[in-house]
């Protein structure tokens, strides 16, 4: 990593134009882990070989530009042999797949296949060899232990997503993204993949259970208000200074005003 | 009065009457009352900016009282058995488990806990738009200079009374903040090492710094910010408040209405709608959310750690640092990643303290001033705050470049650069832009006195051409804009000796700097000779 | 405004006759004019509409009323939330609820009553103005004069300045005299620790297991694969009875996998990493936050407190921010059953710099 290419923006329009013109055959563009936890077992006795089929088309329609043909990656996409169907089903799953264009890192935006589409795509990457699978609904649903969660979250996690799952800053323009509105089945998938620049958390780090116990927070987290009121996107002090001297301080100034004007 | 009869006498006596005189026969307060009671007390909006800062602090006093006695400043290890889910369990100092209980098990208690943060964001932050009013309208001049000192002091002791009330729950963010005032202790030279151990105790986090801080927090802060607010209103009595220039107001009087019973009644009223304000935000806004942040615990972090925006500054010098300023010389470690932060902000503080000294020291005015002066018409001492202002606010704003750079799509390393480049040369900029702006509308203002407003009506000359009516100044209006007075640079003269000192020559170039480019006031003559020629 | 009648004009005449006694204090480098405006005098007082409208008026202190009747409401109302809104059932909703009520309650109560006041000043009562004079702030020259007499009086009668020797030596020993309360405080810490040897050790041994945060569960180089981050502390750390968060504070390690080739060692480092598995002190070499923002393919690590960036293929060196030295690093190796072990402590201190480091 050079100090000539951290000086760039990542978001100067030249390079924008200048990577859809390179981009504008792209249906697909990936950026997967280049390697991934080796514990899950494709259940390929459970997809039929048509699912495979599907998504070899799908693949090869959309994605083969940027990770080639039969998925072996290119300069411009990784190889996706080994990733596991959890990966994909992350990547395409939460629209960070196709990507639109290069950048620090694939961005979230609206999905662009349907729920089995995603699913057929998986299971033909996950055909191409052993990675981690789409995890069971068990792990995912929220039925842990919340407080083992918390804590293991604030270890493993808080310091990039923030203690309250808001997200944070990374270097260069990349960030961790917030957690409040992703799916269990997301969240589990990132942990065991480690999609763009995030770690992978096997198994053996984080055991499936304690990742049910980390969801089982993060749903709590989601699905209660948290008691003190509005949570001003759960920013912390920063958010809390700003709020205070606009709103709290404006309202104020706004009070003295009246006291002092003559009354009408 | 106290020579009354006894108040079985006249049985004509009011309530209020009888009341006045048991009390004064008891206390001899009669003096006292008439003394200020009916006080002219001036009216205006930024006159009562410190009355923000005065009743949010009633409202600090008021919440924490409450909180002192459910809150524990121990360190002592426990398992958190209260309600909130996600932390049962959980070891933890009995300091976080007790305001966790605050939260969640007494009712109330977490809107006490709230309104008591909230208020105290709020006082510091009414004592900073407090000292900007007095900063740019001069308030500080003579005789306020000590006023000045002393409302600095507890603008200080208000930083630090908030530092050490944010830390006491001992939860994560406030944890790693204690790290980091360790890490800068262990970095100034020489005591530095010494001091973080006498500090916590021991090596950090130990177990003492709960309890110490809260000393701090209840007993030693608070005293002193409470003889400092009473040393400060007893000069604002002694001194009178200052006023706005206006018509029938000179600096030998103060116009206003009385202490009793409308200023009463305004600034009473006042302080209960602070706190209705603060307990409206209390109720619906959170306020550090201890709950998310989890018991302190030296390995993890959370992304966005802050302080509370009063220690931002310091927070955001820190981090515009460059890489590399640390040298091993003699055998020992000079972090001037942190002494120059230190170094820097200390340079600050002082100045501002100092201000009113340097100020009369350029101007050798030795009168009372008690006219307040508008910003544009002390265009130097508007663009020397402007400056001031820039410099606090790039650090600042740097202590957020993380989330400045998650919000508006930036690299993080971009918005530090851009940071440092603010801290540099926007004080310059802002200088520069500011003093050009105050003599522009000073030199708009000598327009309007000398030729009137726009009416805004157009009227046709016999000749066929149209103009704008200018509509001159009532007396009124016009001594607004020409009560001020403009100061000449210093013309350097020998001393009895027949030399001329350095110290002479500094202070002219200082006061040249200050009053090369003055606009003097519309004088009588000026509008006389003027009238003729624009009309 | 600008039907201005002579009213003020008394008051005009009155105040200008002011400017004589404007002190002779030395006005320094202002420029007194001598045509300069005068001042105009106060303008016509100018009614409110609650002086002139005695409807006004009514409605006035009808809106005050009304307004301390709300204030009781509120208050009442936040009494009956305190009971109403329970919060004994471990629903953080409830405490929501209670919080809300309570403090809209609260809020209601204050808001009311304080602009009741506010406006029962502006409206109804009546709207007086006073002027008062300003007197010099340092009294008449007689009393400054008096007061400096007593000083200089007080001074000759004790020989305070007269009597140099007695003066000297009682200002010192008030110099002096703090000095014991100072060295009372030499026991804020403990008297048989010295600070710099604590910091410069940390619970690591040659031997002693890296194991998970908070767990304590052994790791096996085996279950690190790569592009993994691993929170680490010392095997034993949780069965410490005291100063667990001590040792803590300078044992946290990160451990992270990475490609061997993609590692840039230094020579006399070489074997201190396993197999691409290298550990680092995760307290920051700046002021001591946690560096664990770890980036798996640019091997950034980001310290959130203050944006010092390390490069974990170049052995932790700073590549970004505030912090000068590398992280340190923690040599490992794995021993018989193949978990991941420390060769020894840390090389040097961990965390914040301090004076005697060197």
């Amino acid at each position: 990593m050079n100090r000539q290419k951290r000086r760039t923006g990542r978001r100067h329009p030249l390079a924008t134009v200048a990577l859809l013109a390179i981009g504008l055959v792209f249906t697909g563009g990936a950026y997967a882990a280049l390697s991934a936890g080796t514990t899950a077992q494709a259940e390929a006795d459970s997809t039929s070989q048509q699912t495979i089929e599907e998504g070899k088309k799908l693949f090869q329609a959309n994605c083969a530009t940027c990770h080639g043909l039969s998925a072996e990656g290119t300069d411009t996409g990784p190889s996706l042999v080994g990733v596991g169907a959890a990966a994909v089903d992350f990547q395409v799953g939460t629209g960070r797949m196709p990507m639109q264009m290069q950048g620090p890192q694939a961005q979230e935006k609206p999905v662009q296949f349907t729920d089995e589409q995603v699913k057929q795509l998986a299971y033909y990457v996950a055909s191409l060899g052993p990675g981690p699978d789409i995890p069971d609904d068990h792990l995912v649903n929220g039925g842990g232990d919340a407080a083992n969660g918390a804590e293991l979250f604030r270890i493993n996690c808080a310091m990039c997503h923030n203690v309250a799952g808001a997200g944070g800053a990374l270097t260069e323009g990349k960030f961790a993204p917030p957690l409040t509105d992703v799916s269990g089945v997301h969240i589990y998938e990132a942990m065991v993949t480690g999609p763009q620049n995030m770690p992978v958390f096997n198994d053996l780090n984080i055991s499936p259970e304690d990742k049910r116990d980390i969801i089982t927070y993060l749903k709590y987290v989601q699905d209660n208000r948290s008691p003190g009121g509005f949570e001003l996107g759960s920013l912390g002090p920063v958010a809390e200074g700003l709020f205070i001297w606009i709103f709290g301080l404006g309202a104020i100034v706004a009070i003295t005003v009246w006291i002092t004007a003559k009354s009408n | 009065m106290s020579t009354a009869s006894p108040t079985t006498g006249t049985p004509k006596r009011s309530f209020t009457t009888s009341a006045a005189v048991y009390v004064n026969e008891r206390t001899s307060i009669a003096g006292f009352v008439k003394e200020l009671g009916r006080k002219a007390f001036p009216d205006h909006w930024s006159f009562l900016l410190g009355e923000v800062a005065l009743f949010s602090f009633v409202v600090i006093l008021i919440s924490g009282t409450f909180l002192t006695f459910f809150f524990q400043a121990s360190m002592a290890e426990v398992h958190y058995d209260g309600s909130y889910v996600p932390l049962k369990g959980v070891e933890m100092s009995v300091a976080m488990a007790s305001t966790l209980d605050i939260s969640f098990d007494i009712r109330g208690g977490l809107f006490v806990r709230q309104m008591h943060h909230w208020a105290a964001l709020l006082f510091v932050a009414a004592i900073g738009l407090h000292m900007l009013r007095i900063y740019f309208t001069g308030a500080f001049r003579k005789p306020r200079e000590f006023n000045w000192v002393i409302g600095f002091t507890l603008f200080i002791l208000a930083m630090a009374e908030g530092f050490t009330g944010y830390s006491l729950p001992d939860d994560l963010l406030s944890g790693n903040g204690l790290r980091i005032i360790d890490g800068l202790v262990k970095g100034i030279p020489v005591i530095g090492t010494w001091t973080s151990f006498l500090i916590f105790g021991g090596e950090f986090p130990g177990t003492q710094i709960v309890g110490r801080l809260y000393s701090l927090h209840i007993m030693i802060l608070p005293a002193l910010v409470i003889a400092f607010i009473a040393l400060h209103l007893v000069f604002v009595v002694v001194h009178k408040h200052t006023q706005y220039a206006g018509p029938g107001k000179t600096p030998q009087n103060a116009v206003g209405p009385p202490i009793l019973p409308i200023y009463a009644a305004k600034a009473g009223g006042f302080f209960f709608i602070i706190f209705g304000v603060l307990a409206l935000i209390a109720a619906l806004f959170t306020i550090n959310p201890i709950w998310n942040y989890g018991p302190y615990d030296p390995s993890p972090v959370s992304a966005g750690t802050q302080p509370d925006w009063y220690i931002g500054f310091a927070d955001g010098a820190l981090r515009l640092i460059p890489p590399g300023w640390e040298f091993v010389w003699l055998d020992r470690t000079w972090s001037f990643n942190i002494l120059v932060p230190l170094i820097a902000i200390g340079i600050f503080i002082v100045l501002v303290l100092m201000y009113p000294f340097i100020e009369a020291w350029i101007t050798g005015d030795k009168r009372e001033h008690h006219i307040a002066d508008r910003p544009r018409n002390a265009p130097t001492r508007t663009a020397i705050g402007a400056a001031g202002v820039t410099f606090y606010a790039g650090l600042w704003a740097a202590a957020s470049s993380d989330i400045l750079a998650t919000h508006f799509w930036l690299t993080m390393e971009g918005v530090i650069h851009a940071l440092q480049a603010v801290v540099i040369i926007g004080p310059f900029i802002a200088y520069f832009i500011t003093k050009r702006v105050c003599i522009a509308l000073q030199k708009k203002d000598r327009e309007i006195v000398l030729h009137g407003y726009e009416s805004g009506r157009i009227v046709r000359l016999p000749g066929g051409e149209y103009i704008e009516v200018h509509e001159p100044l009532d007396e009124y209006d016009r001594w607004r804009l020409v009560s001020f007075e403009s100061y000449a640079p210093l013309m350097i003269r020998p001393n009895a000796r027949g030399k001329i000192t350095a110290g002479q020559k500094f202070r002219a170039s200082l006061s040249r700097w200050f009053f090369e480019d003055r606009i003097a006031p519309v004088t009588k003559g000026e509008l006389e000779s003027g009238h003729g020629e624009h009309h | 405004m600008a039907q201005d009648d002579n009213s003020g004009a008394e008051l005009a005449a009155a105040d200008s006759s002011h400017a004589a006694h404007a002190s002779d204090a030395s006005p320094g480098t202002a420029l007194i004019v001598q045509d300069a405006f005068e001042n105009p005098g106060f303008p016509a007082h100018r009614p409110r509409v609650t002086d002139e409208n005695p409807q006004r008026e009514k409605r006035a202190q009808r809106t005050v009323y009304t307004l301390f009747y709300l204030s009781i409401l509120g208050s009442l109302w936040a009494v009956a939330a305190y009971m109403l809104f329970p919060m004994e059932s471990n629903n953080p909703g409830d405490v929501r609820l209670n919080n809300l009520f309570i403090g809209l309650g609260a809020a209601l109560a204050l808001l009311a009553l304080g602009i009741g006041i506010v406006h029962w000043g502006k409206s109804v009562m009546e709207d007086v103005e006073l002027v008062d004079e300003r007197h010099p702030i340092g009294g008449s020259p007689e009393t400054q004069a008096a007061a400096v007499k007593v000083f200089t009086d007080s001074d000759r009668e004790s020989g305070f300045t007269r009597r140099s020797v007695i003066r000297n030596s009682l200002i010192g020993a008030i110099v002096v005299f703090p000095l014991p309360a100072l060295v009372l405080f030499r026991g804020l810490a403990p008297q048989d620790q010295l600070p710099v040897p604590l910091l410069s050790h940390t619970m690591w041994r040659k031997g002693t297991r890296l194991a998970l945060d908070p767990s304590g569960a052994p790791i096996k180089a085996s279950d690190v694969t790569i592009g993994s981050a691993f929170h680490v502390i010392p095997e034993g750390l949780n069965d410490l009875e005291h100063g667990k968060l001590d040792e803590k504070a300078k044992a946290a390690v990160l451990l992270m996998r990475l490609e061997p080739s993609e590692l840039n060692e230094l020579p006399e480092r070489k074997d201190w990493s396993y197999d691409g598995i290298v550990a680092y002190s995760k307290i920051c070499t700046h002021v001591g936050c946690p560096v664990a923002l770890y980036e798996q393919h640019t091997h950034h690590l980001l310290c959130p407190c203050h944006q010092s960036q390390f490069d974990v293929a170049n052995h932790c060196e700073v590549i970004f921010g505030p912090a000068k030295r590398p992280l340190p690093q923690l040599p490992i190796a794995i021993d018989d059953e193949g978990y991941l072990i420390a060769q020894s402590d840390f090389t040097e201190p961990v965390g914040p710099s301090f004076w005697e480091r060197h």
